[in-house]
């Protein structure tokens, strides 16, 4: 079993980012068969994140976003390349350990949300908090995101806004260490977009968790501490924000 | 409860009824299992007790008349435990509010004390006083058909004269737990009964002081059946024994055990057939709902919930719906042997029939359903597992077509774009097609096969009843009469038409095999009775040489034209060579056929006659019955419209109810097998089938793409399910025959129709539930969601 270092959490916002390094990604390639065709997804990618950082990673559809982030979650494997989860690496994990991995540390926000439909805003929620070790109340999840009110409604009762804030509270519940979203914004309108990263933005400040939230918006860099850009499976450009927007701010 | 749990029950209530469905199916399963194991067991147990209670004896052997002493001799036989002397005989009765003569048989009972062996169990009323010599006790269902009891007279003629006899008590033995009249295959609750009578009074009244005719004996642990039956056979031979017998060869014995053994292959044959049709529900209802939910099983995975937790969370979508299936077939299974078991207790005179329920046919039936389940979810439980969360996020590639023969470009213009995507979607997956048409075709065939035996005892009374035989009655003589008797019938007012039989107990033997069988002697086969096979079919009777039974001839190993070796067992008791004239299929016993002239010269006497068919006229035959009731040397009268009528009534009743449970079950089957095809034909083409609606396709149109493939399958399964319900049918009448009798295989043009109009209607109806769920398809959310 591989054995997650609990790190402190730092309380100062200022010093958020500064020290702890929370993920470390080496010489990252990923190449995929679809078909008769072979995908390079990811080229020799190499970053670092650090505890509290808020990060955006751009990229047009194609790029491997999607696939660097699925690697970092654990959900996939890399074809050569290592990546390091507070120094232990999880690209030598079993499959054991992986689960582990992502019951305890990583939290997942889609873009489709992925409710399950068959279960309530508070039972979707209770789905990890059951499973987790030291979880939040579900209720206080929901409350957290501003679904106190909608805790017995179905997904089809939902609106997108509100089932991608859901989704959210499911993956924040559990208290990971670091909070994966992909495309969050990416099947809602303009105002229910900004609605949902106000509240990724406010799980990121209050909770000090660790976030890379995926975009092709780049409109969304604004609001970020970090902007990462990946074109063709490589990476071109890593800079960092002199000072965040808030998502209130952004237009596109 | 956990919020997996609670997915898992809400989204089977939203499949509900799918799981219905494969519910059903296990449920059919486990009580057709439940109940038959039930019966077998309560059937063994109930036998085995009331042997034991009542004694029932190991060894059987009839004389003409031996000497008491005997009874000394044979106890110092090495093996025998116990032995006890009889005596019986065959005599007509006048019973009251009954017209036509009835037979019974007397057995005689000690006067001061219950019997040793093959004892009494007394129902109502009491045992026979010392000293009254008129006191009988009769059987259960003889007194209970007659609506007599205790107290009630009855007259008899016994050894020429007439008795008034007086019923004690009502009386029900292990000897005769199936009670038909000597000769006869089929109770006649009615007309022929058991009398009990004390031995002193039976002594009299044959002149058998001093003397019995009938002996039962036990055996000692360990000892050898073969062995005392030949010793038997030695010290009885010039006592006119026909031979003794073990209780394999004791005929209410031997149709018990028949039963059992019957039961017992139902057991393995439909709850096999199905958990078979169970397992493939599983496994299409629970593939596609792994398919349906990729991109949960992807969520979940990210959570961080282990392989092993979404396992057995979709294993749960096959275990729920079984389990729920296993304890409503287990209800149902206990309610149905309880009532099988009613059944049996109207054709079997057990002293108590007790309807044993086990314990360990339930847990087996759970495991066994469980097996299914697991079975049936594997493959789909396996991919759900093995789905990499990665690949799960994206939809599922869209499936290679490829051209099919139906693409070929001279047919694609004749053919309309709706049939080819029929036709495509079959081609496409040609095992999945193949494995619906089997599991359709298989309901076909239980439909098939619950009617056959309908069929073939249509056959069986077709045959038996109305080509075999066309006598009104069987007059059967006390002992061998001669030739001259014909003429003291034919002076009867009201024989239209008589004709003799002799019957002559033989040992035949061709090499070392050896059977005890009485060789029939006809006057002709073109009168009253008639040489019938099992097709139906109308044999000559051969001038010399004796035909015989196929089964019979089977056993002897003989074929037409080897000699057999015999020897009678009475008279000059001779030793004779006879060869084999042919072989007959008959339905019914085992029998051997000589023209009634050879068997004489055979025998070596001036011939001599057993009994009589009589064909009556109808205005005298009240008048004639009446003589019959009253004629010396008459040992029993046989009544075919009488036999043929408790035949019905007794068979019909059960044949009726089994064909109703076969009949309802194989519905289940093929609606369950039909519905659940087209719901996940609906599931999976949704979206296909809203984008051709979007495009301008009626519902019509598009209920016609869906569902033309559900009939076409369903078409194609009619003639598959025909063939195997053949094929089922000749594997049941193999099973199911015996030495006592042997199904014919025949289908009558109504069974194949009734199947197919079921299987019409079934699919009719699941299609009329389908497309109500296809027309209540919203366009514009189908379109939306993501596949």
């Amino acid at each position: 079993m591989l054995l997650i270092p609990i790190s402190p959490i730092p309380d100062n916002p200022l010093d958020r980012g500064q020290h702890i390094e929370v993920l470390r990604i080496t010489d990252l390639s990923k190449s995929y068969t679809m078909g008769e065709v072979r995908v390079d997804a990811l080229k020799h990618i190499s970053l670092e994140f650090h505890a509290g950082e808020l990060a955006v990673l751009l990229g047009a559809s194609g790029s491997g976003k999607s696939t660097l982030l699925n690697i970092i979650g654990g959900l996939d494997v890399p074809s050569s390349g290592k990546l390091f989860f507070h120094g232990r690496e999880i690209t030598a994990a079993t499959e054991a350990e992986l689960t582990a991995y992502r019951r305890r540390s990583i939290g997942f926000v889609f873009q489709f949300y992925n409710l399950i439909s068959s279960l309530s805003a508070l039972e979707n929620v209770q789905l990890v908090t059951e499973i987790a070790d030291n979880p939040m109340n579900a209720e206080e999840a929901l409350r957290l995101v501003g679904l106190g009110d909608r805790l017995n409604h179905f997904p089809a009762q939902l609106s997108g806004g509100e089932q991608q804030r859901v989704a959210i509270a499911r993956a924040v519940a559990k208290r990971p260490e670091l909070l994966l979203c992909d495309e969050p914004t990416g099947a809602l309108d303009f105002q229910t977009g900004k609605l949902v990263l106000d509240v990724i933005e406010k799980v990121n400040r209050e909770l000090g968790t660790t976030t890379l939230v995926i975009t092709h918006n780049a409109s969304i860099a604004g609001m970020a501490d970090r902007v990462v850009r990946l074109r063709s499976g490589e990476l071109s450009e890593d800079r960092r924000n002199i000072t965040r927007m808030s998502p209130s701010e952004l237009v596109w | 409860m956990k919020a997996l749990q609670r997915k898992l029950l809400r989204e089977l209530m939203r499949l509900k009824g799918q799981m219905l469905a494969v519910a059903a199916v296990v449920a059919c399963g486990i009580s057709v299992f439940v109940s038959m194991s039930s019966v077998k067991y309560s059937l063994e147990a109930s036998r085995q007790r009331y042997y034991n209670r009542f004694r029932f004896a190991d060894v059987f052997v009839q004389v003409k008349r031996a000497p008491e002493f005997y009874r000394e001799t044979v106890s110092r036989i090495p093996g025998v435990a116990s032995v006890s002397t009889r005596i019986t005989a065959d005599v007509t009765l006048d019973v009251p509010g009954l017209d036509e003569p009835a037979s019974a048989r007397l057995v005689s009972i000690p006067d001061y004390r219950t019997p040793a062996l093959n004892d009494l169990f007394l129902k109502k009323g009491r045992y026979i006083e010392p000293g009254k010599p008129e006191e009988v006790i009769a059987s259960k269902p003889f007194l209970e058909a007659n609506h007599l009891a205790p107290g009630d007279r009855i007259s008899a003629v016994i050894n020429g004269r007439k008795r008034n006899l007086l019923i004690v008590g009502m009386g029900l033995s292990p000897e005769y737990i199936y009670e038909v009249q000597p000769g006869s295959f089929f109770p006649d609750k009615r007309r022929f009964g058991v009398f009990w009578m004390g031995r002193r009074s039976l002594e009299s009244a044959l002149d058998m002081s001093g003397a019995f005719n009938d002996m039962s004996l036990t055996l000692a642990h360990g000892a050898s059946e073969k062995d005392v039956i030949m010793r038997l056979d030695n010290l009885f031979k010039r006592y006119g024994s026909l031979g003794a017998y073990g209780r394999s060869e004791h005929l209410s014995d031997r149709f018990i055990v028949d039963e059992i053994k019957q039961v017992g292959i139902q057991i393995t044959f439909l709850p096999v057939v199905f958990l078979a049709v169970a397992v493939f529900l599983l496994n299409i209802v629970l593939r596609r709902i792994v398919a349906t939910q990729r991109d949960q099983i992807a969520v979940l995975k990210a959570m961080g919930y282990s392989n092993e937790d979404v396992g057995l969370h979709y294993l749960g979508f096959a275990m729920i719906p079984t389990a729920f299936g296993a304890v409503v077939g287990t209800l149902l299974g206990a309610w149905l042997g309880r009532g099988l078991m009613n059944i049996y207790a109207e054709f079997y005179n057990f002293a108590e029939l007790v309807y044993y329920f086990r314990f360990e046919d339930v847990a087996l039936s759970v495991l066994l359903s469980f097996a299914a389940a697991i079975i049936g979810a594997l493959g789909a439980v396996r991919s759900a597992v093995r789905l990499p969360p990665a690949e799960a996020m994206r939809p599922d590639s869209p499936v290679l077509y490829k051209p099919g023969i139906f693409d070929r470009e001279s047919l694609r213009k004749k053919i309309p774009v709706s049939l080819r995507i029929i036709v495509r979607n079959l081609e496409r997956r040609p095992w999945k097609a193949a494995l619906s048409v089997l599991m359709i075709s298989l309901s076909v065939a239980i439909l098939i096969a619950g009617r056959y035996t309908y069929d073939s005892l249509d056959r069986m009374v077709q045959v038996e009843f109305n080509e075999k035989h066309r006598e009104d009655v069987t007059v059967i003589f006390n002992n061998p009469m001669p030739p001259s008797v014909r003429f003291n019938i034919a002076s009867l007012n009201g024989v239209v038409e008589h004709e003799y039989y002799r019957e002559e107990p033989v040992k035949m033997s061709f090499g070392h095999r050896v059977r005890r069988q009485s060789i029939k002697g006809m006057e002709s086969a073109e009168g009253l009775q008639r040489l019938v096979d099992k097709a139906n079919r109308q044999l000559t009777l051969p001038p010399e040489g004796v035909l015989l039974t196929s089964t019979l001839a089977t056993l002897l190993g003989v074929k037409p034209g080897d000699k057999l070796q015999v020897d009678f067992l009475q008279g000059r008791q001779l030793h004779r060579e006879l060869f084999v004239s042919g072989t007959i299929d008959e339905i019914l016993g085992l029998s051997a056929y000589m023209n009634l002239g050879a068997l004489n010269r055979l025998a070596g006497d001036g011939g001599a006659l057993n009994a009589a068919y009589l064909r009556l006229d109808p205005a005298k035959a009240g008048k004639l019955y009446t003589t019959f009731k009253g004629m010396p040397g008459v040992s029993g009268i046989m009544m075919l419209k009488a036999m043929k009528q408790s035949f019905d009534d007794l068979i019909a009743q059960s044949m009726n109810t089994s064909t109703l449970i076969l009949t309802s079950f194989a519905c289940i089957l093929a609606f369950a097998v039909v519905y659940n095809g087209a719901r996940i034909s609906l599931s999976e083409r949704a979206r296909e089938l809203t984008s051709l609606r979007v495009l301008g396709m009626t519902k019509g149109e598009i209920s016609f793409i869906l569902l033309g493939e559900q009939a076409l399958l369903t078409m194609a399964a009619v003639p598959v399910g025909f063939l195997i319900g053949i094929g089922l049918s000749a594997l049941l009448a193999r099973a199911l025959s015996s030495e006592l009798y042997r199904l014919p295989l025949v289908f009558s043009s109504f069974n194949f129709l009734f199947a197919f109009v079921v299987i019409v209607l079934v699919s009719v109806v699941s299609a009329v539930l389908v497309r109500r769920r296809l027309t209540a398809l919203d366009l514009v959310e189908v379109l939306k969601t993501r596949e």
